[in-house]
Parts: C-alpha cells; sequence; structure tokens
C-alpha cells in the first residue's frame, strides 16, 4: 500500500479481526481448557475459565490407554501410508500430464477431478461388500487403499499445478547438457518439484488423518484410526468430557499445526485451479 | 567440426505451416545469425537443429550426420537460452559443470574446465553462489559458461541479449563476438534485432513466415538485397520505398533508396517536400520529408544539418545506389 | 498461477518423450477408472436386487421396484428435504459470513497471522471431534456452555439435540466449513488488482461503492466455485450426524447420506441402499458438471 493507512482504521480493524477470530476459534479454545479441568470441573455450571485447578490427569489417563496409542498409530500408518502410495502413482502421471501433454490430456484431467465429486455413500454397498468377502474390514491395508484411491484426483492435480509451474526451458537446458530422460528427472525436476510435493504430502496427510467416512464404516476397533475413537465418545458412561477434550486436543494438535503450513495449498487442491 | 546442413527442412504443428522448406548450408566455424520480424521461425528452425523440436520433413546434418533422429542431449551442442535456464538449485559451479558431469568426466578434469571456463568469463568470484544471488548480466555469463565448457560442435543462441538493458547488450555483443572468434566454434544466433544481426555474423539469414528470404554476408544483405522485404528489414532507418511514376521511370514496379544515400537540398531539380520533422544528434541528422505525391521519405545526413520542420527541400536520389524491383517483389539486377 | 493447457497443445514434446508419458499415466488412469466403474456397476445390479444380508442367498431380482420404493418412501423425501436443508443452510452461512470475514482479514490488522491461524483452524478439526465437543461443552443443555450463557441472559437454555437438532448440525457443519469460504475468498480478495481500486478511486469512488461496483464482481466467480465445492462435499455429510443424533430424533437430522448408510449398515438392506446410492450419485453429478465446466474454463485461461 502506498499511502498511509490511518491509525484509526488499523484499529478499527484489528479489533474487528481479532474478535471474529476469537469467536471462530473459540469451540477448540474451550476444548483445550476443558482438557486440563477434572471432570466434575468440566461439567460444572456455572463453567470457570481460568481459574480453576489445572491438572493434567486426564492426558496421563489417555496416555495410559493402550488402545489410545494404538488408534494414534493406525491414523499415522494410514494417512502416511495412503498418501506415499498415492504419490508413487501420481508423480508420474502428473509429470506424463505436465510434461508430455497431448489433446487428450485436458479431458484425463477433468475426469479424474470428477472422481473426487463422487459422493463416497453412493458406492458404500458394493466397498462393503466386497471388503466383507475379501477380508479387508476393519484393516489398515483396506483403509490405506480406499483413502488412497480417494484422495488420488487431489494429488494428481496438485502435483500437476506444481510441475506446470516449473519453466520449461530449464529442462530443456538439461537435454542440451546431455541429460537423459531419466536424468534430467533426478538432477533437475525432482530438486525443483521438492516443494511442491512436500506440499501436496501435507495437505494429503491431513485430508487422509481427518477422514471420517470410510474410516468409521470401514474400521471398528484393529484398524481404527482415531476418527473412530473420538467417535467411540458419542455413547459413553459417566463424566467424559475432559478426557474426551484431552484425547481430542491430542488427536488434533499436530494437524493444527500442519494445517497452518497448509493454508496455501487447501486453495490449490480443493478448488482444483477454479480461484487463482 | 561443426558444419551444419540443412536440406528441406520443413515443421508444422497440425495444420500451421511454420518453416515450409529450409535449405542451408553453414560452414564450420561461423558466426551465422538468424533475423526475421517475430513468428518468422527463427526460434523453431533453431529448436530444430537443437533437437528440441522434431522435424515434420527434410533432414538435418551435422557434419554430414543426418541427427534428426537424434535426440538432444547426443547432438553435441549447446544453447544458450534467452532466459537463460539456470538451474535454480544450483550453484554457478554446479551450473556450468552439469554437463560435464553427465558426460561422465572425472572430477578433476571437470574442475579444472570448469575453472577455465569461468575465468574466460570473469564469473570466478561468484563460483559458489546461486542463480538467484546473481544479476541479469552475471546468469547470462553463466549460461554462455555452460555451453562453451562443453566444447560443443556448435553453439546456439536464442535472444539471448533481450533481457539485459541497453547498454549491458551492447558490451555483451562485442563479448560474444570475440568469445566465439577466440574458440572458432560455430555460432547460430537467433535475434529479431538487426543491428545485432548486422554487427555480430559473418552471415545472415533473413527469415520470413517459415522462408528463408536470403543468405548472405551482411554487406551483401545491405547491398543487393534479395527482394523487397530484405530491402526493408535491413538498413535502419528504412529504406525509402516509391512506387508508381517515378517507379516506372526506372523500369520497375518499386524502386529503393536508403536514407544515407538520399541527397538533400535547399533548392534543387530533384523531388521537392516540405520537412516534417528533423531529428538533430550531432552525429547524424534524421530528416522525414512529406514529398507530397511521392509520400514521406526519411534522409539521413552525416554530421549537424540546419534545417527545421517546415523547410523546403529538394531530394535526389544518388543513382548508382537506386534499387529496383519487380511486381512479385524479388529485385532487378542490372 | 492457472495451469495452461492451451499452450500445451502448441508445445509437444518428441516422440522420446510421449511413448514414455503414456505408460506413466496409465496406472493412474486405470486405477480411477477401476473405482469408478467397478462398485458403480455393482450398485447399480444390486439396486434391481431384493437383497437383504440379513437372509443370505435369498436375492430375487425387482428390476426397478426398489426405486420406486426409495422414491416414494416418506423417509427418502424427508432425507431429500433434510440435505437441502442442510446444504442450502451451511452455503448461506459460509458465503455470507465468508465474505465479511476474508474482507477483515485483508485489511491491515495487528498480529494478522495469529488471526489466520484462529479463523483457519476449524477447517482441520476431525469432524468427529468437531461434532463432540459442539454437542457436549457447548450445546449441553444443562453442564454446556451456550446453556449458561442463555441463563445468564434470563433465557431458557436450548436442547439442541431435542428441539432443533438440524440447526445443531448446520452450526456444526458451518463452522467447519467457514474457513474454506474464508481462506478461498480471501485468496481471489488478494488477487484483486490494487490499480483497479486506485483507478476507482481516482474516478471518485468511495469505500462503499468500490466494494459494490468492483470487488463484489470480482468475487462472483469465486463464491460460485465455493458455492459448487461446498456443495459437492456437503452432500454426503456423514460423521456429524453419526457421532451426535444418530439421524434422529426419529428421521429429523437423516440425510441422504445418512439414510442410504443406515439402509446398507444397520438394516442390510442392501438392494433398497444401493437404490438410494445412485440417486445420490445422479444428484452429485448434476452439480458436478458445471464445477467441471469452471474448472475447464480455467485450464484454458
Amino acid at each position: 500500500m502506498a499511502r498511509m493507512v490511518t491509525t484509526k482504521r488499523v484499529i478499527v480493524s484489528t479489533g474487528a479481526a481479532w474478535l471474529f477470530g476469537f469467536l471462530i476459534f473459540f469451540p477448540i479454545l474451550w476444548m483445550i481448557l476443558a482438557s486440563f479441568k477434572t471432570e466434575l470441573e468440566a461439567f460444572a455450571t456455572p463453567p470457570s475459565f481460568l481459574f480453576f485447578h489445572w491438572t493434567t490427569e486426564n492426558y496421563a489417563t489417555v496416555q495410559e490407554r493402550s488402545d489410545y496409542v494404538h488408534h494414534a498409530v493406525n491414523s499415522i500408518l494410514i494417512a502416511g501410508g495412503s498418501t506415499l502410495i498415492a504419490m508413487l502413482i501420481a508423480v508420474p502421471a502428473a509429470w506424463s500430464m505436465a510434461f508430455a501433454p497431448t489433446r487428450r490430456t485436458k479431458d484425463i484431467l477433468l475426469w479424474m477431478l470428477s472422481t473426487k465429486m463422487m459422493p463416497p455413500v453412493g458406492v458404500l454397498v458394493p466397498i462393503y461388500l466386497i471388503y466383507r468377502d475379501f477380508g479387508l474390514l476393519d484393516s489398515r491395508a483396506g483403509l490405506v487403499f480406499i483413502l488412497c484411491l480417494g484422495n488420488l484426483p487431489i494429488v494428481i492435480w496438485m502435483l500437476f499445478t506444481y510441475f506446470k509451474e516449473i519453466p520449461k526451458d530449464i529442462l530443456e537446458a538439461a537435454r542440451m547438457d546431455g541429460a537423459t530422460i531419466g536424468r534430467e528427472l533426478v538432477y533437475v525436476l525432482a530438486p525443483m518439484a521438492v516443494p511442491g510435493l512436500a506440499s501436496t504430502m501435507l495437505l494429503n496427510f491431513i485430508l487422509a488423518w481427518n477422514e471420517a467416512f470410510w474410516t468409521l464404516n470401514l474400521s471398528t476397533l484393529q484398524a481404527a484410526p482415531l476418527t473412530v475413537f473420538i467417535a467411540s465418545y458419542s455413547s459413553p458412561e459417566g463424566l467424559f468430557w475432559a478426557k474426551l477434550s484431552a484425547a481430542s486436543t491430542l488427536a488434533i494438535a499436530p494437524i493444527l499445526v500442519l494445517g497452518w503450513f497448509s493454508q496455501r495449498q487447501l486453495v490449490r487442491g480443493l478448488t482444483f485451479g477454479a480461484v487463482k | 567440426m561443426g558444419q551444419i546442413s540443412l536440406q528441406g527442412v520443413r515443421k508444422s504443428f497440425g495444420p500451421v505451416n511454420i518453416i515450409k522448406g529450409a535449405d542451408l548450408d553453414i560452414e564450420d566455424g561461423s558466426f551465422v545469425v538468424f533475423v526475421g520480424p517475430s513468428g518468422c521461425g527463427k526460434t523453431t528452425l533453431l529448436r530444430l537443429i537443437a533437437g528440441l523440436e522434431d522435424v515434420t520433413g527434410g533432414k538435418i546434418l551435422i557434419d554430414g550426420k543426418n541427427v534428426v533422429d537424434v535426440p538432444p542431449a547426443k547432438r553435441g551442442l549447446s544453447m544458450v537460452f534467452q532466459s537463460y535456464a539456470l538451474y535454480p538449485h544450483m550453484s554457478v559451479r554446479g551450473n556450468i559443470a552439469f554437463g560435464l558431469k553427465m558426460a561422465g568426466l572425472p572430477r578433476d578434469d571437470i574442475n579444472r574446465k570448469v575453472e577455465a571456463a569461468a575465468a574466460t568469463l570473469n564469473l570466478t568470484p561468484y563460483l559458489d553462489r546461486k542463480p538467484r544471488e546473481l544479476s541479469g548480466g552475471q546468469r547470462q555469463r553463466v549460461a554462455i559458461g555452460r555451453a562453451i565448457v562443453r566444447e560443443p560442435k556448435a553453439f546456439l543462441f536464442d535472444e539471448p541479449l533481450s533481457n539485459l538493458d541497453a547498454a549491458l547488450r551492447v558490451q555483451m555483443r562485442l563479448e560474444v563476438t570475440r568469445l566465439q572468434k577466440q574458440l572458432a566454434t560455430t555460432a547460430i544466433y537467433v535475434t529479431h534485432d538487426q543491428v545485432e544481426a548486422m554487427t555480430m555474423a559473418d552471415k545472415i539469414v533473413v527469415l520470413n513466415a517459415g522462408n528463408i528470404e536470403q543468405y548472405g554476408s551482411p554487406l551483401e544483405l545491405y547491398e543487393r538485397p534479395a527482394n523487397l522485404f530484405v530491402a526493408g528489414f535491413i538498413g535502419s532507418p528504412r529504406m525509402n520505398f516509391i512506387s508508381g511514376d517515378i517507379a516506372r521511370q526506372h523500369s520497375a514496379a518499386t524502386i529503393g533508396v536508403r536514407p544515407e544515400h538520399l541527397r538533400i537540398d535547399r533548392e534543387g531539380q530533384g523531388w521537392p517536400g516540405t520537412v516534417a520533422i528533423a531529428e538533430h544528434l550531432g552525429s547524424d541528422t534524421f530528416l522525414y520529408v512529406d514529398a507530397g505525391q511521392i509520400g514521406t521519405l526519411t534522409v539521413r545526413y552525416v554530421g549537424e544539418l540546419d534545417l527545421a520542420a517546415g523547410d523546403s527541400v529538394s531530394l535526389s536520389p544518388d543513382p548508382s545506389r537506386v534499387h529496383r524491383f519487380a511486381e512479385d517483389g524479388s529485385s532487378i539486377r542490372a | 498461477m492457472a495451469a495452461s493447457v492451451q499452450t500445451m497443445e502448441v508445445a509437444l514434446a518428441t516422440q522420446q518423450t510421449q511413448l514414455l508419458a503414456r505408460s506413466l499415466l496409465t496406472p493412474a488412469v486405470a486405477l480411477l477408472f477401476i473405482w469408478m466403474i467397478v462398485p458403480l456397476a455393482m450398485t447399480i445390479y444390486f439396486s434391481t436386487l431384493h437383497y437383504n444380508l440379513l437372509d443370505a442367498g435369498s436375492e430375487t431380482f425387482v428390476g426397478l421396484e426398489n426405486f420406486r420404493y426409495f422414491l416414494t418412501d416418506p423417509a427418502f423425501l424427508a432425507s431429500l428435504k433434510n440435505t437441502l436443508v442442510l446444504v442450502g443452510s451451511v452455503l448461506a452461512i459460509t458465503v455470507l459470513l465468508g465474505v465479511p470475514v476474508a474482507l477483515l482479514l485483508d485489511q491491515p490488522v495487528v498480529g494478522l497471522n495469529i488471526v489466520r491461524l484462529m479463523v483457519i483452524a476449524p477447517f482441520f478439526v476431525m469432524p468427529t471431534v468437531s461434532a463432540l465437543v459442539w454437542k457436549n461443552l457447548l450445546m449441553h443443555p444443562v453442564s454446556g456452555l451456550f446453556a449458561w450463557l442463555s441463563r445468564l441472559v434470563g433465557a431458557e437454555p436450548i436442547d439442541w439435540f431435542n428441539d432443533a437438532p438440524m440447526l445443531a448440525i448446520i452450526l456444526i457443519v458451518s463452522w467447519q466449513w467457514l474457513p474454506f469460504a474464508t481462506l478461498i475468498l480471501l485468496t481471489a480478495l488478494q488477487s484483486l488488482d490494487e490499480e483497479q481500486k486506485e483507478a476507482a478511486e481516482m474516478d471518485g469512488a468511495r469505500a462503499l461503492s468500490t466494494f459494490i461496483y468492483i470487488t463484489l464482481p470480482h468475487l462472483a466467480r469465486p463464491i460460485t466455485v465455493v458455492i459448487l465445492i461446498e456443495t459437492i462435499f456437503l452432500l454426503t455429510v456423514f460423521a456429524e450426524i453419526f457421532v451426535t443424533t444418530g439421524g434422529g430424533p426419529g428421521l429429523q437430522t437423516t440425510n441422504i447420506a445418512f439414510l442410504i448408510y443406515s439402509q446398507a449398515l444397520i438394516q442390510f438392506d442392501v438392494g433398497n441402499a444401493s437404490a438410494g446410492g445412485l440417486v445420490a450419485v445422479v444428484i452429485a453429478n448434476i452439480v458436478a458438471f458445471f464445477l467441471v465446466r469452471i474448472v475447464g474454463r480455467n485450464l484454458e485461461a
């Protein structure tokens, strides 16, 4: 901005923005606070905001429950596994569409995006039956596979856009310098594509971690990730708010941090380029 | 050695013919410039020689061998790109060394050659910097260094100076020419700037809409242009063209006279006119004269001429310097 | 930066790369193709059967019977209405709130980064956590924060999940998707050429006029995109309902997705659920058609 912004404007904007931000963030904040309260405190009315007996007993309880750790590990394996496999399939595909396009390339790309628009519930029945018959229900492999397929279009799309941003003439320079296609990929393209690859993996890890349709329907115990674990708090016995809060905070904390770094990727990946 | 020949080279993108049939013989060690207006196909022709595009038809011979099916990596050529195309994640040293690394040279040889190239181009203090830390001119030199270090059969330049500011461009022009003479390697240089073409080239290829209009030395193109297009493209300010009665008097459909070959007097027997604009540069005077029926004529006078807008003048061409052109635009030689 | 497909057509690669490229693309295309075709084909097949998992082996072909049943079933009609209400309300809330919040984030705010973090956060919280936190800590009629706030102003606390379950779900889902709309609109706002606004100012426009005549039209396209994309994803809201109301009370919070789920995995009526699934696919396809057109046009740009 070339001109001086009035102080009044800054004050009003700052005040309003912080107010809105706080209001929107409040439920998360409230949950984090609750995680440090005793169950009685958490359930008590009137609710206490800051001046209560802070305790980490809920975190201890949650950590001690071996099934919490088990589910967390599942989340990591499933989100990580599906992202990695998706990348293995998507990188060559996106490379080919970005650097060796044909007249059909645009149509193929749009078709791929359209597969993401299919409602998962439309194929719930066959998938469930196939999984049941092949023993894939409640298996990590099964979840990895389906989450991978679900996110594949987004991964391909994002990689495609990142690859297209690599200046073509740098790759041609490598060819003139005597690099075969393989070496062009390894020595020139890959290093330049690393930031894009990292961003794509990050966003997809997040999307897979938070996925709450297939995980809820295709797993029960063995392979259940944290989404399912938290869902088990929907019909518990006794006081559970503080424990729920602690478990939830642990479940979302890593993603909140990663999500902060993924804002731009979010726009890129989920609007399919329709917004610049 | 770096002798390059094109035989009947054609290139189409779908229904569009970019190159319509090019025949050319480039001698080893010569500096050849491809010049022409935007869209004439000069860059496409260069990229065909490089191997970055496939030909639709014809042969490209390097030292007698047809390389049309040979990938760019194996043709033994180097290219300097308009945008320099440096590898952003490698240092200057890495950029220059890359081609040698691809060729599998031992580490010591690579270092030696890189340092030699860097010394030639005054890049030694920058060897460990990344491209983003360099100025435009420095990046340019790294791009050239990358090209020369591989000792290719020929250099290919794609408008390498167009991203530089005017002063730097003049300086780099000299350096590139000097370097090429020193290395005695064939060079093919693409530019849209005919001044660059005239000053740097041993021979010039003038292209227009996919056709080679003329191939000759700068002086040949200047003194004996093959057609209207070449005559109008080479030489600045542009040649004056006159058609109609005056042309018929010279037995031609059109005649052309260069601004520097028009004599201008306050009075005389020549074509009468009024000065519309006078540009006084000190070293030259450019006058744009409204000559009525004939049109507007440009005159170049070496030195200072005290004329201003509104003055009446008389113009007469140097008879030995009048170019005659037929109906189809080709020039008529006596 | 928009990907440009038009220039792609001109920049044809040399033969070497073309062959390799095709083989690299095959796994992705094949996988997605199978993923599309096989389950869909099975769904179509099942939708013509009377097939209940509880008495397996009793499948009988009933043609379009399931569709007729499904489409006239009051449960379906209720779920359709609920779906429309849910999607429509969330769209309205996220867009109508998203625009001012985006505008706010485009202002010179001190500590903008932290504010952005606070506004973006809800999108990254997993749906089961969001739903349960809202249901218990906030909306619980006795000990929830909202109850306390109502009592503070002397009003009766709302028993959300009994008296206004749909509204509760709408609130939860809107809270989750507001950051999405805001981010997209903010990105679009920041791409608005500063010079356009300056030109308007030179032409004498005050702040409100600039907003109406320059900013809002510029936002028309991104808002359309937000609406289309949110619709695609909102049609299949599931976890929040699963974890809070289970579709109830009665059918009050059952949307199409939940209805199909309950038919498939609670009643084990595969035939009916498949018919319903196809209906959902058809609806989604209609929306997808428009979205793909916009995306396609952008690829040309």
